[in-house]
């Protein structure tokens, strides 16, 4: 079985996939970061979105042996070494952006490429179609609206 | 110390785990030496197995075993049982016809499990499971709700003619036909509650691990409600006594109803377990959760209000047809009937009500309680029939409400359909949505719409629902195979922290920040030192769960009586130490005082005593600050309020665009203001999705044609408005807290807001009601042939 070689939240990981062994199953099953989520099958809710060389991608829609080489960041490598949350995360937690906490991951990932991908700002109509990816069923999308408008700034004066 | 009790917007305890990657949620457990469990389902909605061939499957690599209906009969598996006994119109009981674990003889929809194979992986469990042939004979089906009492219609079970589950009513019918005889107006309107699928972000998860060495079997599972589950499937499926069972429901990613349930996955890891004996984990993909976690909704209605020559409701008459799915679901049969019937007087003065709801059995997915269960199928067919009222008789549609509102000084009110409410102002609620929402500012909104080719609509709903479900005797009274108590267990350790066990359950709600803020508020503990324990039988004495918004109305209220035993024993304990008498010590803030002198002891001098009690009155008093109560609620919570929509629609595509949403409900008390705006948000989404996007459709042949997330529209970021909501509450009477729940006022008021407001977006083409969802399509159609109507003419 063909072998992967990739860095998840700065570690390196040398891991045995099948050829059918997806992103994230690599992440949750044999590295053991459990903390990205798969909430479908049809790459429709984004709850397993991580970033990969910096850009969020949907890890049930990609192969782990496409991620040979890899700069991976999930959900778990945000916080600072000392528990520090990321803006994102501490906006999230600010402004109650989320409830059961199973798409927040997915959420938090892509909103962070989301805010890193406008750096001159974020209107509210470009960040709910920036969402456009991510499913959330229980907040109704207001506070996690305001909780990236509140995190953009933050995130650009660092 | 800073406000952390009741009223306080304290940001959640549970968030930081959560945001890091750190949640426990049910697939994230791995048990050692852990096999895999999956599926193998119907693609036929009825077809009689003839055989199962699993011999190929069976040398497939990793395979372990596979397991079949008949391995589970030899070994006389219960079926899965119905928590609800509705009994017809002449007293006898609805048909209930077995519900077994893996499909026995038959299958009755698409997705009826019919084996489950377990191997080492779950890859190769689902290939062996493809290598399974299954000899179907294929029998026809029926799928549509009112098909299904067809004459000739394909039964679902043999044993239930007609397909009938159950004719049930409420109310005197010729009392009320009497008054329709006479009635200025009789104003009618046939619609379709559409049927949806709940789609908690998290599917559907189990782990079955039998311990070889104890014989103990523990079940970890998305589950609302462990310790229902552990009684269903241990008392009537398994036959596992509870000493023997556990029931671990860590963190749930959503529920909304479809985590209630005892589902076949449950019984079969559980079970197979011990057959092979290791852990056995089974995680739904979401195409599976598609066609088996139990759907919400679909009613079929015709409705009919006498109204006098002055606009007063006379009397109410209904018809419904419910659809029940293949099989009664745990809650199924009180949906249709005591949570729905029970709620058509709404929030108005209707003297007499009549309601018949027939339950039919199809070859579709159980229906069982979605967010709002009963009550937004009450609340859509009332606000749609007011307006159809409003329409019909010319009175203004807000107008008409306010005379047909219940006073708010008429409290406590006997509606004629069961329900005694006991608090309310309705008046206030509809004046605060009409001033937030500036609706007297509508029509310039309206017209400057036009300008802009758009059509702008703006609608009322005004609601009420029962929750904080429910007084044991009443609920046993009409059917209920259970008692729907609460339980919480306070313990005060020796240094003065305190950990709540309770037996509701936390899928999003914030249980572990808003129950801890009851203890900061009642004990005086700063929030940093409470810890919310729920979802463990091994834990917790016993409970519920969670559902029906009964967290905090029952779950806090059996914290505070709880907190009272504590309160009055440490009492006792301050006597002894200050050497004075019980009656003279005063508790608050935290601190036991002895009344007219500086005297005190805090909690923690009192719950060090408890457990060291060197100096105690240990003859008259056992040691410990320890206390449990179950605490059984006096009525049903009535939470309403009024919600006001606002659309443009786009008649070159027919889309809806909701502009504005505004919400002022009232909840009773509200403990933690941040965590009620995102539940009321969050139900609004739901309804504004079952209004304008979602509908679980299936074809004429059985198959569910939206059974993805590719297909069956979720609300997205950018369908949503943002929201606008508020609060304006009357206490509940009969709870020491006064609250009554807001779990699921946004999905129970907000679907008859929106259609009432596309509706009236689009009154210049004499439209009177419109089904849900009310899609771009359907609106376009609608649009196009008014237009060219108004040209013809």
């Amino acid at each position: 079985m063909p072998q992967v070689t990739l860095t998840v939240n700065g570690k390196q990981h040398t891991v045995t996939v099948e050829g059918r062994t997806l992103l994230v199953e690599l992440l949750r099953e044999k590295i053991g970061l459990t903390g990205t989520h798969v909430g479908c099958d049809t790459s429709q809710c984004g709850a397993c979105v991580v970033h990969v060389n910096g850009v969020s991608a949907k890890s049930c829609t990609m192969l782990a042996m496409q991620a040979d080489g890899a700069n991976v960041t999930t959900i778990e490598g945000l916080a600072a070494a000392d528990g520090t949350l990321h803006p994102m995360q501490e906006m999230f937690r600010e402004h109650h952006a989320l409830q059961c906490g199973f798409c927040t991951p997915g959420m938090v990932m892509s909103a962070i490429d989301l805010v890193n991908s406008h750096p001159q700002g974020l209107t509210e109509k470009e960040i709910r179609e920036g969402l456009e990816g991510n499913l959330c069923r229980c907040t109704g999308y207001h506070n996690i609206v305001k909780a990236i408008a509140a995190a953009a700034p933050l995130m650009h004066a660092k | 110390m800073p406000f952390e009790g009741i009223g306080a917007s304290v940001r959640r305890k549970e968030d930081v785990r959560f945001l890091s990657g750190r949640g426990n949620y049910t697939d994230d457990i791995n048990r050692p030496g852990q096999l895999y469990a999956v599926m193998r389902r119907s693609d036929r909605p009825h077809a009689k197995i003839l055989g199962i061939d699993t011999a190929a499957a069976s040398a497939a690599p990793g395979v372990v075993a596979i397991f079949t209906g008949a391995d589970m009969a030899k070994e006389e598996i219960g079926g899965l049982p119905c928590g609800w006994q509705i009994h017809n119109k002449d007293g006898s009981p609805m048909a209930e016809p077995p519900h077994p674990v893996l499909a026995v003889g038959k299958v009755r929809h698409v997705g009826d499990p019919v084996a489950v194979v377990i191997a080492d992986t779950k890859q190769q469990a689902r290939d062996a499971a493809e290598l399974i042939s299954i000899d179907y004979q294929d029998l026809p089906s029926v799928s549509s709700t009112p098909d299904a009492l067809a004459t000739g219609a394909p039964l679902v079970h043999d044993e239930v003619p007609g397909n009938l589950c159950y004719d049930w009513h409420i109310g005197d019918k010729a009392v009320v036909d009497g008054v329709f005889a006479k009635a200025a107006h009789v104003v009618k309107l046939d619609l379709v509650n559409n049927r949806l699928v709940p789609n908690a972000m998290e599917p559907r998860a189990a782990i079955g691990d039998f311990d070889t060495s104890s014989g103990d079997y523990t079940l970890y599972t998305t589950s609302q409600n462990p310790h229902v589950i552990r009684l269903l499937m241990g008392a009537f499926v398994l036959h596992i006594p509870e000493n023997k069972l556990r029931v671990v429901a860590p963190d749930v990613g959503g529920g909304f109803g479809s985590k209630i349930y005892h589902y076949a996955e449950e019984a079969i890891v559980t079970w197979a377990s011990a057959k092979v004996r290791r852990p056995v984990k089974w995680t739904a993909d979401r195409s599976e959760s598609f066609m088996s976690d139990a759907h919400g909704r679909d009613h079929v209605s015709t409705a009919e209000m006498a109204v006098d020559a002055d606009g007063k409701f006379l009397g109410l008459r209904i018809h419904t047809l419910a659809n029940m799915g293949a099989y009664l679901s745990t809650f199924a049969p009180c949906v249709p009937t005591y949570l729905y019937a029970t709620l058509l007087a709404g929030v108005y003065t209707t003297p007499v009500i009549y309601c018949e709801v027939k339950a039919v059995f199809t070859h579709t997915v159980p229906v069982d309680a979605y967010r709002g269960a009963g009550r937004p199928e009450a609340t859509f067919l009332l606000e749609r029939l007011v307006d159809c009222i409003a329409h019909d008789t010319g009175i203004d549609r807000v107008e008409l409400r306010r005379k047909n509102f219940i006073a708010a000084d008429a409290f406590p009110y006997q509606t004629p359909v069961a329900l005694e409410y006991d608090s309310g102002d309705y008046q206030t609620t509809l004046r605060v949505a009409l001033e937030n929402s500036d609706y007297a500012g509508f029509e310039a909104r309206r017209a400057e719409a036009a300008k802009r080719g758009k059509l702008r609509g703006i609608g009322v709903s005004t609601y009420l629902e029962a929750c904080g479900i429910a007084p044991s005797a009443v609920v046993g009274s009409l059917g209920a195979r259970a008692g729907l108590y609460e339980v919480a267990n306070i313990r005060v350790h020796p240094t003065g922290s305190v950990t709540v066990f309770t037996g509701t359950h936390s899928h999003g709600q914030g249980h572990e920040t808003t129950l801890a803020q009851l203890v900061c508020d009642q004990l005086g503990v700063p929030l940093s030192q409470v810890d919310v324990v729920h979802g463990d039988t091994a834990k917790i004495p016993f409970g519920m769960g969670t559902y029906g918004s009964r967290s905090l109305a029952v779950g806090g209220s059996a914290m505070v009586k709880a907190m009272d035993k504590i309160i009055a024993k440490g009492k006792k304990i301050a006597a002894h130490l200050m050497e004075a008498s019980v009656e003279d010590i005063e508790f608050a803030n935290n601190t036991f005082t002895v009344a007219g002198t500086d005297k005190s002891k805090t909690l923690t001098d009192i719950s060090l005593a408890a457990y060291v009690p060197h100096n105690y009155p240990i003859d008259v008093l056992e040691p410990g600050l320890d206390e449990t109560a179950f605490y059984d609620p006096k009525n049903f919570t009535f939470p309403g309020g009024c919600h006001v929509a606002e659309v443009e629609i786009d008649p070159e595509t027919g889309v809806t665009e909701v502009i504005n949403f505004t919400a002022v409900d009232d909840v009773g008390r509200v403990v933690n203001p941040m965590i009620v705006e995102g539940q009321i948000q969050g139900g609004v989404a739901q309804g504004i999705g079952q209004a304008l996007l979602e509908a679980a459709i299936y074809d004429k042949s059985g198959q569910l044609m939206s059974g993805s997330m590719m297909d069956y529209t979720m609300p997205r970021a950018d369908n949503l408005p943002n929201f606008n909501v508020a609060t304006e509450n009357t206490m509940c009477t009969h709870n020491p807290l006064g609250s009554k729940g807001c779990g699921e006022v946004g999905a129970i008021g907000s679907p008859p807001a929106i259609m009432n407001a596309v509706i009236d977006a689009l009154k210049q083409f004499g439209v009177r009601h419109i089904d849900m969802p009310a899609t771009g399509p359907k609106l376009w159609s609608i649009i196009h042939a008014g237009q060219a109507k108004m040209a013809a003419e």
